[in-house]
């Protein structure tokens, strides 16, 4: 389906906008073939994408560990986690295709450099406690972020947010059960966790992005209802979330500051370092380049299989074709049946 | 040769009962490796028990504008609806 640009007069605009304006205003949905501002595209673009690439460059800190995972049950779960990823990665890359962009142009962007992911994945994950401590933490904080999103204006962005926050849940949940098993074990294994807990946890509070008078473009988007909470908003929720759940688990989140508010109701924490997220973002992380340069490898060594993929396609289209026209019927091509069991000719 | 693959649309039965339901897309190179693609996306819980895709481009749709012209002709037929017709109170079971 295509995007067709009216070819409207300032009136008419103004009656588009005014349309546009009336929906987000009732709390409904933009759709992708309605009209949008312009802005409103592009916006929903970058964040898609760079929510679409956070998830395929987000296997790869965890796929890491699956051949070094301590237990076939662990292996399993962290198996299907990873996939999961790739999954979320296709849904949210499907809700930017509906805004007229195409995905292998996206891929492109990600692997040159000219999009971005989230900063998170650019940090090493040195032990199979930061696996544990990724889905407590990241995921976490990823479920904080993303729930709300499930209320976004755009549709399709919205469904895929719905879906990919079903999933989310085992991700945490699977995290925080293999931390709470290594904190039931030796000393050393103790020692693992409150190591990767103290190396993940400024990142993750990083994850909701520059602090709200940074952030000049927030307003706008939670205007457009694309958001719907600040970053410092998001950033207190999980805290306030979190804390508690450290508490139980019996490991320290490293920040001295962090203290409960009685008068605030919520806990007051420190400041992370801007700078690091800062210098993060603009690539110099500890594995920026890696992550970029593994992704541009997994897509060119799969080049020939798309293509052989597409050969085989086409050749069996033209055998068909070409049996049709000699009047047989060339069998079916494994997909049998049309809608309602119907042969499909 | 272009080895970009084409655009499905993908629909799900959640189970029996249900109407397939639109629930994304997907990039496949034929019509089989739509149908397992989206097994392996959109249905790794058990989501659906019956899936259909379409190549986006075979689908036709109406324009998405609300007050389209298109759908007039059912604005003004209020007596299509139970609600149109003044029953007493005092009929049962109507």
């Amino acid at each position: 389906m295509t995007q067709t640009t009216t070819a409207a007069g300032p009136e008419a605009q103004d009656r588009l906008q005014a349309h546009f304006d009336g929906v987000i205003a009732h709390d409904r949905r933009i759709e992708p073939r309605d009209w949008m501002p312009d802005a409103y595209r592009g916006t929903l673009v970058r964040q898609i994408a760079q929510h679409a690439h956070s998830e395929i460059i987000g296997m790869q800190p965890e796929g890491a560990w699956i051949t070094r995972a301590p237990s076939l049950r662990r292996k399993a779960i962290l198996f299907a986690k990873v996939q999961d990823e790739a999954g979320h990665g296709l849904y949210l890359y499907a809700a930017a295709e509906t805004l007229g962009v195409d995905r292998a142009d996206l891929t492109r962007r990600l692997i040159e450099g000219r999009q971005k992911y989230s900063s998170i994945f650019n940090y090493p994950t040195l032990s199979f406690a930061d696996v544990g401590v990724i889905g407590w933490l990241v995921d976490g904080a990823a479920i904080c972020n993303q729930v709300p999103l499930c209320r976004s204006s755009f549709g399709p962005y919205a469904r895929a947010m719905v879906r990919i926050c079903k999933e989310e849940s085992f991700h945490q949940r699977q995290g925080y059960e293999l931390l709470l098993t290594m904190m039931r074990g030796t000393a050393a294994q103790r020692a693992m966790v409150q190591d990767a807990v103290d190396r993940w946890w400024w990142p993750s509070l990083m994850m909701f992005g520059p602090p709200d008078e940074a952030s000049p473009n927030s307003a706008r988007s939670m205007g457009w209802k694309i958001k719907r909470h600040s970053n410092d908003e998001l950033r207190q929720r999980f805290v306030d979330m979190t804390v508690p759940q450290a508490e139980k688990l019996g490991v320290t989140l490293p920040d001295p500051e962090l203290r409960w508010n009685p008068e605030r109701g919520r806990h007051d924490f420190g400041t992370p370092d801007w700078d690091e997220l800062k210098r993060v973002i603009s690539g110099n992380g500890p594995c920026n380049e890696e992550r970029v340069e593994r992704r541009r490898r997994a897509h060119e060594d799969g080049a020939w299989v798309r293509r052989a993929a597409a050969a085989h396609a086409k050749k069996q289209a033209a055998r068909q074709e070409a049996a049709r026209e000699a009047g047989q019927d060339a069998g079916h091509t494994g997909t049998g049946s049309g809608a309602d069991g119907r042969e499909t000719r | 040769m272009n080895q970009d693959w084409p655009l499905f649309e993908v629909f799900v039965r959640g189970k029996r009962g249900l109407n397939h339901v639109h629930v994304g897309s997907l990039h496949a190179a034929d019509e089989r490796m739509a149908l397992t693609h989206a097994r392996d996306l959109y249905t790794r819980r058990n989501e659906g028990v019956s899936i259909w895709v379409v190549r986006s481009s075979d689908i036709t749709a109406s324009t998405p504008d609300e007050k389209d012209p298109f759908f007039e002709p059912s604005g003004d037929k209020v007596y299509r609806h139970p609600t149109f017709y003044d029953i007493p109170d005092d009929v049962p079971h109507i």
